[in-house]
């Protein structure tokens, strides 16, 4: 293995191996895709709390007096309905209308922005976002922060509890998708309401150094130390898009799912008259969620979708759900194939099973 | 890890336990301790059916966890004359009790000799200790 490029490692790894993780390679990085099992974690989040290392995310800060401006011509949502303090889940797009990367956007201050992006992104982002910035003739500061920085996604109903232990009076004070800066265990961090499992919790972005310190405290709580195995099916229930799954640079937010996200009623931003265009007059394909019928192998990306006994489409995501306890995917397929309720079928290990098209989320909290 | 004495084992993770008796060519078969736990949680599995004939090292059943589906191979050749559906309904017994009620199929051997190329639980403890010892140079680099 030694003409293997050396896998990137998180500040956390140590405590990784400590605790038995199983490590896999994850776009270079060398991740936990489990601690104790996959069900057990999930189950942790929708019930209790559990910890993810999420510090082989990016981090970009864009600064400036025309910083707003800048973002708000990169980015689809929109960007000035930000105040200080918050956050919105928000996408990048080429001028085909293609998804660069889906990210977070924060404003930290008044001319200061947080952006945080995929970890197999960041290149190509910096890339992306340069090049725009030659394009607008926009002068901002922009820059990575993303190997000086840890980060921590603390997920599931008992979160706010364990926060309000660490740091007294944040989880009142901070409300879904605003973020606040403050200082735990000595050192200066965001804490911001968000997260990518579908239950309530935070995300902490510090100096990597902290990293250690902050999960300790948080294992010292009870909080369940979670893989990439757990978060992947936590999000598929969800229907959260995974970049390189749903979100590709020849896949727009439109065909996604993802309007919502699109401001389509500000001024002008890279990809806009593309995306108008799939708003006004439709998409030849569409992201569907499904529900396998009955008792069937878990669907997994690249099984093909089969409608009306003719191949449609391909599994994105697919998984068999814990919460649920049948196999559950999202992927694209035509839009009149693929309505809510209507019945399709996948194809797995070439054997085909019946499934039904479900509203998102195919998960939805008792 | 839990390795009993009475069973042969197959390089793949497989385990034989040989009938008593008039049943001395009937093999049961199922995973190891070890292959349950580097499996993950299983969620799926696929038999083969009653009658099948199968070929020693061919695929013939299939368990999925979460993340991934896994090959199980035949340990022996022969016809398949029993299958435990219990697995079927409820994978997490082949996690749960590998060597008891999470067996997989039998197989009415039409080799017997085919036995000596199995491992015995010595052999197989030696042969995990060097996959693990592999995984371990693999860490260093």
């Amino acid at each position: 293995m030694s003409s293997e490029v050396q896998l990137k490692r998180t500040p956390l790894w140590a405590s990784h191996r400590a605790l038995g993780a199983r490590l896999v390679d994850f776009g270079g990085w060398d991740m936990p895709v489990q601690y104790d099992g996959i069900l057990a974690e999930h189950v942790a989040v929708r019930s209790d709390c559990g910890i993810f290392d999420i510090s082989h995310m990016g981090e970009l800060r864009v600064t400036g007096p025309q910083a707003a401006a800048f973002l708000n011509g990169l980015l689809t949502n929109d960007i000035t309905k930000l105040a200080v303090g918050q956050g919105q889940y928000t996408l990048m797009c080429n001028e085909r209308g293609g998804t660069v990367d889906d990210l977070y956007a924060y404003r930290v201050s008044e001319q200061a922005y947080l952006l945080v992006i995929n970890a197999s992104r960041i290149d190509a982002d910096i890339a992306h976002i340069r090049r725009q910035s030659e394009i607008q003739d926009l002068k901002s500061q922009i820059e990575d922060v993303s190997d000086t920085t840890g980060a921590i996604a603390l997920q599931g109903p008992r979160s706010a509890a364990v926060m309000e232990k660490l740091a007294p009076g944040v989880a009142a004070r901070v409300a879904r998708n605003r973020i606040v800066k403050l200082m735990l265990a000595g050192a200066e961090m965001f804490v911001a309401r968000t997260g990518y499992t579908g239950e309530d919790g935070f995300e902490l972005l510090m100096p990597s150094g902290a990293t250690p310190e902050i999960w300790t405290l948080l294992l010292r709580e009870g909080a369940k130390p979670c893989g990439l195995g757990a978060r992947d099916t936590l999000r598929t229930e969800m229907c959260y898009p995974l970049y390189g799954h749903e979100l590709d640079e020849d896949t727009s937010p439109i065909e996604a799912g993802l309007s919502r996200y699109v401001a389509l009623g500000k001024p002008a931003f890279t990809g806009k008259e593309r995306l108008q265009r799939q708003k006004l007059s439709g998409t030849s394909k569409i992201l569907a969620a499904f529900r396998m019928s009955g008792k069937s192998a878990p669907p997994r990306p690249h099984c093909r979708i089969v409608i009306a006994g003719a191949p449609a489409g391909e599994v994105t995501s697919g998984t068999q759900s814990p919460s649920l306890g049948v196999g559950i995917g999202m992927g694209y397929a035509p839009p009149d194939g693929a309505r809510d309720g209507q019945m399709i079928e996948i194809e797995i290990r070439s054997k085909r099973f019946p499934a039904r098209v479900v509203p998102k989320p195919i998960y939805r909290k008792p | 890890m839990n390795i009993p004495t009475d069973l042969k084992y197959a390089e793949t993770h497989e385990w034989a336990r040989v009938g008593k008796a008039k049943d001395k060519d009937i093999v049961t078969v199922g995973v190891s301790d070890y292959a349950q736990e580097e499996l993950t949680d299983i969620v799926y599995v696929d038999l083969p059916k009653l009658g099948d004939t199968v070929e020693v090292g061919a695929d013939c059943a299939v368990v999925e966890s979460v993340k991934a589906a896994s090959d199980i191979y035949a340990p022996v050749s022969g016809k398949v004359v029993e299958i435990n559906a219990a697995i079927v309904d409820n994978p997490a017994l082949v996690n749960e009790d590998p060597y008891g009620k999470g067996w997989f199929f039998k197989i009415k051997m039409s080799d017997p000799a085919e036995l000596d190329d199995l491992m015995s639980d010595s052999d197989y403890e030696e042969h995990l200790a060097e996959a693990e010892g592999e995984d371990e140079d693999e860490d260093e680099k």
